[in-house]
């Protein structure tokens, strides 16, 4: 129950988001253990691990949807344990989904507005919509159809508008790359790579782990609920230990 | 590696199968009841086009048929009655849309409605306004209604339902019930069981206008009326303001509703208050064209909006709306056009009887109502 701040030596006024020794249960089933996670403006970091090690939980914990039970989320040097989403949204963090989870009897437009839901700078909202348009001139052509009437490709270009309408600093992905087809994959990690380069922070977690680590800058490997190594991405590229436990089979043949 | 999920459906998908008995016995229901509402409405055209036919006379010796006259009263009557179970079933749909659970005390807000509408408008009788300035006293109690049955339905979500949020939706459906008998006994300990009165409609609103060929009452024109206008309040809010959007977004799926920064709890809390506002509407609407109320005043018409809201397709509210008119239009309109052909005795009584068999036989037919989309697995499970 008691939220104590831990006095870790990662404390760290330049990062965006941070994680500082945070534990997470889901009833008696502890799940992250003493996490220590930091990102900085403008990275790519990817968070690779196997299936059940708990990287939705860290996304879903850093927004506050699911409570730490121990250890403090710190956003933009604020610690924000006892903020709701709604707060964290508002200040510059949000998230694309697992499975993308579109409101599928909303249209298109409402569901990139509804990214928008907590901004009232109308001029800002106008401009960053251009913007999704831009990047996604297939979305800008269905903007009327039900989101659930996409094709998952389509489905996910809109995700990721919907995230980028609040404007955030730091972006979460959860899996961006699952169920696409192998050519989309491709044009998926370039979108996301454009998308950095702009200036956003992105923090993604990926299945698809060499593709992920040869955009990413840095990258963390999560064993169940455990960093177990954090690293840049080129020398996690030429572990040989990772490769074989994790991330045989990528574009290692 | 997501393989797994998609085995599981499969193999639910096979446990759910019915037994082919049960099939069978469904399909034969199912011929019953189409061959019965056939016979008994080809016998009533045969009445129609002549008494003597051998056809209508062989259920029903006695058959007259019926004036257009008569059936157009039938209609209007039923449309009439149909708006109220529309009205109520929108609070029904609203709520299991957002928390996928029946409201059963939704009928006793309609109630509590009439009653705050029967003592504001006996305080204007009494001191002579109700007479002299009509619609204002009218604006006047449908405010005062509306705003007692918002908060009646904004309370007992807060009280009864919000502690339950997280708890299996049979739960709050349990509790409802209890809320039902809570709010009605509360109104019976005050008022006592008897019926209580409206006071007497001025001339002008209760007599009978002819609009169309269709002679209507005063008083059913403005029931109308409000409803329509109480409907395009409630579209406008729902399709086109970012409440609305919210509600939607929240129906579909509360996490990422407040993954987007869309506050829940308050979402969920407009949705019992424009429910209960439709119901305050409806409220005093049935206290003024039925002029009396008591406490199980909101039984039966609660029961019959749920039927409405489950026949036009839960969670839909044109179908809420259009399932009450049905509901309505069938129980006026059946029990002359198909039962009295069939020889069956009584059929005025038979309304109930008729509105339920309206629900058995869309719930055959087509389970997800009338227009209601397919409900998938994911979406309620
Ligand atoms: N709401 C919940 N209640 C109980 N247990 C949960 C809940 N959500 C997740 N878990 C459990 O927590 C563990 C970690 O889940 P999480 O979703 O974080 O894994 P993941 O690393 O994202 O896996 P994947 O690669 O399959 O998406 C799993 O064992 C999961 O079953
Ligand atoms: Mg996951």
């Amino acid at each position: 129950m008691s939220t104590e701040t831990s006095n870790s030596e990662s404390t760290d006024p330049s990062a965006l988001l941070e994680f500082r020794q945070v534990n997470t249960h889901y009833g008696a089933v502890h799940i992250l253990k003493d996490v220590d996670l930091a990102i900085y403006p403008g990275e790519l970091v990817c968070l690779l691990g196997g299936n059940a090690s708990g990287k939705t939980t860290t996304l879903k914990t850093l927004l506050g949807m699911v409570t730490p039970t121990s250890g403090d989320v710190v956003l933009d040097g604020e610690v924000v344990n006892n903020q709701p989403t709604s707060y964290r949204v508002a200040n510059g963090v949000t998230m694309v989904p697992e499975n993308r989870r579109l409101f599928k009897r909303l249209t298109v437009k409402e569901n990139l507005m509804l990214g928008a839901y907590l901004r009232n700078d109308r001029d800002g909202i106008n401009e960053d919509i251009e913007y999704v348009y831009d990047l996604f001139p297939r979305v800008k052509e269905r903007l009327s159809q039900k989101a659930g009437t996409l094709s998952g490709g389509e489905q996910q270009m809109v995700a990721i508008g919907r995230a980028l309408m609040s404007r955030p600093k730091v972006l979460l992905m959860d899996e961006p790359s699952m169920g696409l087809a192998p050519a989309l994959v491709q044009q998926n990690f370039e979108l996301i790579e454009k998308i950095n380069n702009e200036g956003m922070a992105i923090f993604m977690v990926e299945q698809n782990a060499n593709m992920a680590l040869s955009i990413a800058d840095r990258g963390w490997v999560l064993l169940t609920g455990r960093v177990i190594l954090d690293d840049t991405a080129e020398a996690l590229r030429a572990n040989e230990d990772l490769q074989k436990a994790y991330l045989g089979g990528g574009s290692g043949e | 590696m997501k393989e797994g999920k998609t085995v599981t459906a499969v193999v639910e998908g096979k446990s759910k199968r019915r037994t082919p008995l049960v099939d069978r016995f469904l399909f034969v229901v199912k011929v019953v009841l189409i061959g019965l509402v056939t016979i008994g409405f080809l016998a009533f055209v045969a009445q129609q086009i002549s008494p003597d036919n051998w056809f209508a006379r062989w259920r029903n010796p006695g058959a007259t048929g019926l004036s257009a006259d008569q059936i157009k009263g039938l209609v209007i009557s039923g449309l009439s009655q149909g708006v109220f179970y529309g009205l109520i079933a929108l609070g029904y749909s609203m709520v299991y849309g957002v928390l996928g659970f029946i409201n059963f005390a939704h009928g006793e807000v309609f109630m509590v409605s009439a009653y705050t509408g029967y003592i504001a408008a006996n305080k204007f009788s009494a001191n002579g306004m109700w007479e002299s300035n009509f619609a204002l006293c009218l604006l006047i109690v449908l405010l005062l209604a509306v705003m007692v049955s918002t908060v009646t339905a904004v309370l007992t979500e807060r009280i009864a339902y919000r502690p339950l949020r997280n708890s299996p939706r049979l739960i709050p459906l349990i509790t409802s019930i209890g809320v039902s008998f809570v709010l009605q006994n509360a109104v019976l300990g005050i008022f006592g069981p008897g019926t209580q009165g409206y006071p007497q409609l001025p001339e002008w609103l209760a007599k009978q206008r002819s609009i169309l060929t269709f002679e209507i009452s005063g008083i059913k024109i403005l029931v109308f009326l409000v409803t329509i206008v109480s409907m395009t309040g409630l579209w406008y809010l729902v399709e086109r303001t970012k409440t609305g959007k919210a509600m939607r977004a929240v129906a579909e799926d509360k996490e990422i509703a407040s993954l987007m920064g869309i506050n829940v709890n308050r979402i969920i809390v407009t949705t019992f208050a424009v429910g209960g506002a439709m119901a305050g509407v409806a409220g005093v609407m049935f206290g003024l064209l039925f002029r009396a109320v008591n406490p199980m005043t909101g039984f039966l018409p609660g029961i019959k909006a749920f039927t409405a809201a489950v026949v036009g397709g839960i969670g839909n509210l044109g179908g809420a709306m259009s399932g009450g008119l049905a509901l309505g239009s069938a129980e006026s309109i059946a029990p002359q056009l198909i039962l009295e052909p069939l020889g069956v005795p009584g059929v005025t009584q038979l309304k109930d009887a008729v509105a339920f068999t309206v629900l058995v036989m869309v719930l055959l037919f087509k389970p997800s109502g009338l227009f209601g989309e397919r409900l998938s697995a994911e979406d309620r499970a």
